[in-house]
């Protein structure tokens, strides 16, 4: 029994349950939440090390033989991802601590947020179909709470929209793995990867096209990303980062390893489809991103944008496109959450997310816009950041493989993202504080350079952003090495034998 | 029977999606239980119906006897089933929430969180 599998579920549902043990003490359930969340990075960080010397760890739970029991495996990809998740994990815990209010504190704000991360723990190890949709559930029930919790009028829509389109997206989820079910008689990853060859090609690209709308909603695809800009802008930032990190690439992820696995014979007459449905998700996103005003808003958009580029390298299904990939997904979460965590600052001092009310902040407070601006250059894909070498490997993928036209969509596209993060940059850091507030009605609050600069940061708002960006940029410092690992991981991606070995030790067809 | 069934799942879908269609909050959720309904009795289907064995392994077998009933599709919907009404209940609660707060119960009213 390789009990390490199973640790970055365990940890974070330990950390909930005793979180809810200690109801009635905020300052024991922050101290659980920071041990749960450190620990996993831990676990995480020693799972990844293991997986690189050791190969594929694998768990058969309840030591029901695959493909008969429920098999949870971390091959470098999930490694990759729990190490990732636990980083995300530990800046937003600790952000959380300074920001989130007593209300929401003391009413299991910090159990549910481990309860989420155990479910994308889960969603990242499990090897069987079946139990991915019960730890989606579990990471949306988690999420759903999550943003729902305050009862503002904003976030109660909100998650009522984003529940009711989860809530199809799990419906459809569920008939698909029932039609899988009737047609091969298992739900196993690795056991279904030998027998979809035995599927009429066409049930299963219809099984394949259901996977991608439920796993497309989930992860904002266009035209199934409604749901986003209208929910993601309504709960404290410190959610809104934990979400945008983790979420929607769940529902890539899942994309990732049904395609790769399942569907690598139906990939090529899905190339198109999934092109199309890249270009427009960057396109869609980023000129949403560009209209709006108010930096939550602006920063969700941005996140359906970003969402393209990983459907791009899913589509290319090369073993570059898929290194790009990896590489991509985690700068674009490290890069996305330090906005959103700069955001709720900017928000701190200033009293407003709306650009037109923010205004200074290069002046009044340097640190923060020297923070910002390395995450914005590297969302936009400017050199040396890691978003400028994620964008070129995916790009230079793109080029092998001459499929011109994504290409120049990405590029195009850099240049708008570049554009709607000078929009954050001139209202919140560039332009001086405005003065005449009270053209934004009589509630507006009063904002004067003084009192911007006499507002007291908290280390805990400051250091989560700090180690985000310092993440991002050991990304970009060590992206030999990075690379290597990423390389390695789209290679077993892309060659599941040894996957399929690893779950069915041979016994597979 | 699997062709009964087939219909009424198909039933079940269709009534479920006009339902969600509908302006009303109530109507949603009737539709979104449905649609749940209408997953879970997919998956129920998927291995076939078929009167067979209870599928017990004997002391001396390895193996359960021949003919016996498929029991991992009715395991998934036990735990499907249970997901999906605790979901629902929350669902239910978030949206006498939304009507306490919005004093409507009609979806296109719900424009505070849109895009603008």
């Amino acid at each position: 029994m390789n009990a390490l599998v199973l640790l970055p579920v365990l940890v974070p549902l330990a950390a909930a349950a005793l979180g809810l043990v200690a109801w009635r003490s905020v300052a024991a359930q922050r101290l659980i939440a920071l041990a749960g969340s450190g620990v996993l990075l831990a676990v995480g960080i020693v799972l990844l090390v293991v997986v690189e010397r050791d190969g594929y760890q694998v768990v058969q739970v309840g030591s029901w033989e695959a493909p008969f029991g429920i098999t949870m495996v971390a091959d470098l990809f999930s490694a990759i991802l729990i190490v990732l998740t636990g980083v995300l994990a530990v800046a937003i815990v600790v952000y959380s601590t300074a920001t989130i209010d007593r209300g929401r504190e003391r009413y299991a704000y910090y159990p549910l947020t481990m309860v989420l991360l155990a479910g994308v723990a889960g969603t990242f190890l499990t090897g069987d179909l079946f139990n991915l949709y019960v730890w989606f559930e579990v990471l949306l029930i988690a999420s759903f709470v999550l943003l729902a919790l305050g009862g503002e009028r904003a976030q109660l829509e909100g998650a009522l929209k984003y529940v009711a389109i989860n809530l199809v997206a799990s419906a459809v989820l569920l008939v698909t793995i029932g039609v899988i079910y009737g047609l091969t008689g298992t739900v196993n990853l690795a056991d279904l990867s030998g027998r979809m060859a035995d599927v009429d090609p066409g049930l299963a690209a219809g099984i394949a096209a259901m996977l991608l709308v439920a796993f497309g909603i989930k992860g904002a695809l266009v035209p199934l990303f409604f749901w986003l800009p209208a929910s993601y802008h309504t709960p404290p930032v410190a959610v809104a980062a934990l979400f945008s990190g983790l979420l929607t690439k769940v529902g890539i992820y899942a994309l990732v390893r049904v395609f790769t696995l399942l569907f690598a014979d139906q990939a090529p007459d899905f190339q198109p489809l999934l092109l199309t449905v890249a270009g427009l998700t960057m396109v869609i996103g980023v000129f949403g991103a560009v209209a709006q005003h108010e930096m939550r808003r602006l920063l969700s958009f941005h996140i359906i944008s970003h969402i393209g580029y990983l459907v791009m390298g899913l589509a290319l299904f090369t073993v570059n496109a898929m290194a790009g990939l990896i590489y991509f997904l985690v700068h674009v979460a490290l890069a996305k959450s330090t906005l959103f965590l700069v955001a709720g600052t900017v928000r701190h001092v200033t009293g407003s997310f709306e650009l037109a009310k923010t205004g200074g902040l290069w002046v009044l407070k340097p640190g923060l816009a020297v923070l910002f601006g390395i995450a914005a250059m590297s969302l936009a894909g400017i050199p040396p950041f890691s978003g400028f070498l994620a964008k070129l490997a995916l790009i230079e993928a793109g080029l092998e493989i001459d499929h011109l036209p994504i290409v120049m969509v990405a590029l195009a596209v850099s240049l708008l993202t570049l554009y709607s993060m000078l929009k954050i940059w001139n209202g919140a850091f560039w332009k001086p504080l405005p003065t005449d507030l009270e053209r934004f009605g009589a509630g507006a609050a009063e904002v004067t350079p003084e009192r911007v600069i006499g507002t007291p940061v908290a280390l805990a708002m400051v250091a989560p952003i700090v180690f985000l960006v310092a993440c991002s940029l050991g990304l970009a410092v060590a992206a030999g090495p990075v690379f290597e690992l990423v390389e390695a991981a789209a290679v077993q991606l892309m060659e599941p034998v040894g996957y399929i070995e690893a779950v069915l030790g041979g016994r597979g067809r | 029977m699997t062709v009964l069934l087939a219909i009424v799942a198909g039933v079940l879908f269709a009534s479920a999606i006009y339902l969600m269609l509908r302006r009303s909050v109530l109507k949603l959720a009737l539709g979104l239980s449905l649609l749940a309904n209408a997953a879970n009795l997919v998956i129920f289907v998927s291995a076939g119906l078929t009167r067979g064995e209870p599928p017990l392994i004997g002391d001396d077998a390895a193996v359960p006897p021949v003919g016996a009933a498929d029991p991992l599709p009715q395991a998934m919907v036990l735990t499907a089933i249970v997901i999906g009404f605790s979901v629902l209940a929350f669902t239910l609660t978030l949206m006498h929430r939304v009507y306490q707060e919005g004093g409507s119960d009609d979806v296109d009213d719900l424009s505070e969180a849109d895009v603008q």
